[in-house]
């Protein structure tokens, strides 16, 4: 989700990370999700800010933009663009997919207008396939933000969405 | 003090004094007195027995009766029936909500629970439960009892392999880590469960963090390491939060930190989270994150045990290999040596998913075979399906088939049928399931997951899903068959690390047991499971139809044409086989070829 901007006083949300996780270059990994946890993805600015605040020669620690950069474009769970106000993240591993999450999934895309890793114009929605959740039993499994929704058929789709509404 | 026959207990919570709960308790008393019964029957106020939803509540003991949904009208009828006849009112009875456990119910038939002993049945955020089922006794015997070597010699004799599928035995991991002189060492665990379909580690991150804790800190003793980290995948938050308890519980309690039990041994570790990368699953991968970095893997040699994180030794185990530990320990290695097959001891859990009666986690003796684990343990097939095949060893394992059934289950035997132990995932599929839609699937798995270091995992996996996404639309042409075989085999010779060298597998081992359903693909444009929407087309069929019109209202595209009471048509141009039309129809006249 993403903050109100008067929340969004990005400085103080790098430092608050760097303080809970400390100044260290394996720290950076905890530090960009803490930020992308916040605001829902990393703007340029947090890039920017983490280097300013982490990188610091006499101490030994060499922090580089583009490393920054380097590490949100390789995990998937850090964000560089906004997302809507509610992530959709459907499981689209075999488990799911061999108990009927085809269906699930073409549903969810069509009542959204939506492919994978698109949002709404409106900014209410964004679809994600997301890794195994590890929710097998019981399958179909999608998650909206952090509620959970198991054993999902198509018709029940458009009752989950409502719930947002 | 006087004794009572019955106590009944009155729910007096806000909810349900709204709804008369005071009216309810004052008719109780009163019609008890007009009975004659107050004597035996003692009435006493409660605090919420069930969901206040249908309140007034009470429950009657001895016989835990709850009644809900009563007012104080009703209390004479229920005195009447209840204490003086003796018949419970089935009008207002609440029945016993049962709370089932989709993952881990009780203990299924040929099951032997080690790993998964306590989950489910101690609280994983109270450390005393813990103890109270002899927890860290292992260490206390390991610390004071055994020096590292016997530590290592113990776990060596039990036969206990890694867990996380490579299946190195843990023992000899152990004593390579010791051997390095070079300081600090650090004692890995890998939670980074990234297999689509298991999730075994979590259950056990989640229901019984302290055992993983134990098995790492008798490791740490037995390497000479002094601190820890635990790579948890960020799919998995509940796992992490437990775990973070677990710590914190066990350091107040003398189990981590300085001097551990008052020892000279020092040893602590923390939890690192992932933020979602397949390979970092992967050994030198995980160690390239925990240190800051793209989980990219690297070659080895050198080891980790060997050069590590941060350039020093490193020992890694997987989740489950470490909460074996705690209890090789205490009952010693022959015990867990008496389960299991002659190369591969103890148990495994696996993660039985797909088309089964009862999906969920289990844990089973080394050696039992696929057909128990599917008809005995996971309560066979749904009624008229017939087994198909089963992947196991996750995506980058193989398909085994019906063949394959009576095989007993170790580490040897699933490498030499052409798949993997793998984490323990096990997807069965039945015959509504496309072998060649499934090679696609995984093969766009791995193909998203390939970090792209390596240039055959990479630009191979890709070109592999290409071809594959080609015959799943009907343009598969001769020919390709044969290029799915020379990627495959470049592939998994080329590739850096595990990943690489396992995608082709579902490929070689579909290709292997089901080469014909990619020729009826290929030559004969049509899916034999009717699974492929482009090479499948829906017909409807007299004198089956009636006419309805159920389907033509409900078709998206507007495909289906027909009179009321005729026989119906569908458009094969404009529809676009979403399958619609054979759910709503109620008189099974739609036909898919």
């Amino acid at each position: 989700m993403t903050a109100p901007s008067t929340e969004r006083d990005i400085p103080a949300l790098v430092r608050a990370a760097i303080e809970k996780h400390g100044a260290k270059r394996d720290a950076l990994i905890p530090i960009l999700s803490e930020v992308n946890l916040a605001l829902g993805y990393i703007p340029g600015e947090a890039f920017k800010e983490v280097r300013k605040q982490l990188h610091d020669p006499t101490e030994g620690v060499f922090v580089a933009e583009s490393q920054l950069h380097a590490l949100a474009s390789f995990y998937d769970m850090l964000a560089t663009k906004p997302r809507g106000e509610h992530v959709i993240k459907f499981c689209e591993n075999a488990p799911c997919h061999v108990v009927g999450g085809k269906a699930v999934w073409d549903t969810l895309r069509e009542k959204l207008s939506l492919k994978n890793g698109e949002t709404t114009p409106d900014g209410k929605w964004t679809l994600v396939t997301t890794s195994c959740i590890g929710l097998c039993s019981v399958g179909p499994v999608v998650l909206v933000d952090e509620d959970l929704y198991g054993n999902v058929t198509p018709e029940q789709i458009g009752d989950i969405l409502g719930r947002y509404e | 003090m006087a004794f009572f026959r019955s106590h009944v207990l009155v729910c007096v919570d806000p909810e349900c004094l709204a709804r008369g709960a005071h009216d309810v308790i004052d008719a109780l008393q009163d019609e008890l007195v007009d009975q004659g019964l107050i004597d035996e029957i003692q009435v006493l106020e409660t605090s919420r027995i069930g969901g206040c939803e249908d309140g007034p509540e009470m429950i009657v003991y001895p016989e835990g009766v709850h009644y809900v949904g009563f007012n104080a009208d009703d209390v004479p009828f229920i005195v009447e029936e209840h204490f003086l006849k003796g018949r419970i009112v089935e009008k207002f009875r609440e029945m016993p909500k049962v709370v089932v456990d989709e993952e881990l119910g009780p203990l299924r038939p040929k099951e032997v629970r080690i790993v998964l002993k306590n989950c489910g049945y101690i609280d994983p955020t109270n450390i005393e439960d813990y103890l109270a089922v002899d927890g860290y006794q292992a260490l206390g015997k390991a610390l004071f009892e055994m020096t590292p070597e016997q530590v290592i010699e113990e776990v060596k004799n039990s036969g206990l392999r890694g867990r996380g599928g490579a299946g190195f035995p843990a023992g000899r991991k152990w004593d390579l880590t010791r051997q390095v002189n070079d300081f600090p060492k650090y004692m890995v665990c890998n939670a980074d469960e990234g297999d689509p379909g298991a999730f075994m580690n979590r259950r056990v991150l989640e229901g019984d963090p302290h055992s993983v804790l134990e098995g790492m800190i008798i490791g740490a003793y037995a390497v000479g390491a002094s601190y820890g980290y635990v790579y948890c995948r960020a799919e998995y938050p509940i796992a992490v939060e437990t775990f973070n308890i677990a710590i914190a519980q066990a350091r107040e309690f003398g189990f981590l930190g300085e001097n551990i039990l008052g020892t000279d041994f020092s040893f602590d570790l923390e939890v690192r989270v992932g933020a979602g990368a397949f390979v970092c699953g992967e050994e030198t991968a995980l160690i390239a994150s925990i240190m800051g970095l793209r989980g990219e893997p690297s070659p080895r040699p050198p080891f980790p045990s060997v050069k590590g994180v941060w350039g020093k030794p490193t020992n890694n185990n997987n989740v489950e290999t470490y909460s074996n530990v705690p209890q090789i320990i205490l009952k010693g290695a022959p015990w867990y040596a008496s389960m299991g097959t002659e190369r591969s001891k103890g148990t495994k859990t696996f993660a039985v998913g797909g088309n089964v009666k009862k999906p969920g986690l289990i844990e089973v003796p080394m050696g039992i075979t696929l057909r128990e684990i599917i008809f005995d343990v996971a309560g066979g097939m749904h009624e008229g399906r017939h087994f198909k095949a089963v992947q196991t060893g996750g995506p980058m394992g193989g398909c085994l088939t019906e063949q394959h059934l009576d095989l007993p289950l170790d580490y040897e035997a699933l490498t030499q049928a052409g798949s993997m132990m793998g984490s323990g995932g096990l997807v069965i599929m039945d015959e509504t399931s496309c072998m060649v839609d499934i090679a696609r699937f995984f093969m766009d798995f791995t193909q998203a997951e390939s970090c792209g270091k390596c240039t055959p995992c990479r630009v191979g996996t890709r070109r592999l899903l290409e071809l594959l996404q080609k015959i799943c639309e009907g343009f598969g042409e001769d020919g390709d068959i044969e290029k799915l075989e020379e990627l495959c085999e470049e592939i998994t010779k080329n590739s850096l690390c595990g990943l690489g060298q396992g995608a082709p597998n579902p490929v070689v081992s579909t290709l292997k047991h089901f080469r014909h359903e990619y020729e009826a693909h290929i030559y004969e444009k049509r899916c034999p499971s009717k699974v492929c929407r482009p090479l499948i087309r829906f017909e409807i069929t007299d004198p089956a139809c009636t006419g309805c019109t159920v389907c033509a209202r409900n078709c998206p595209v507007e495909a289906i044409s027909g009179e009321r009471r005729q026989l119906h048509h569908i458009d094969q141009e404009t529809c676009i086989r979403c399958g619609i039309c054979v759910q709503v129809c109620n008189f099974n006249a739609i036909t898919v070829e």
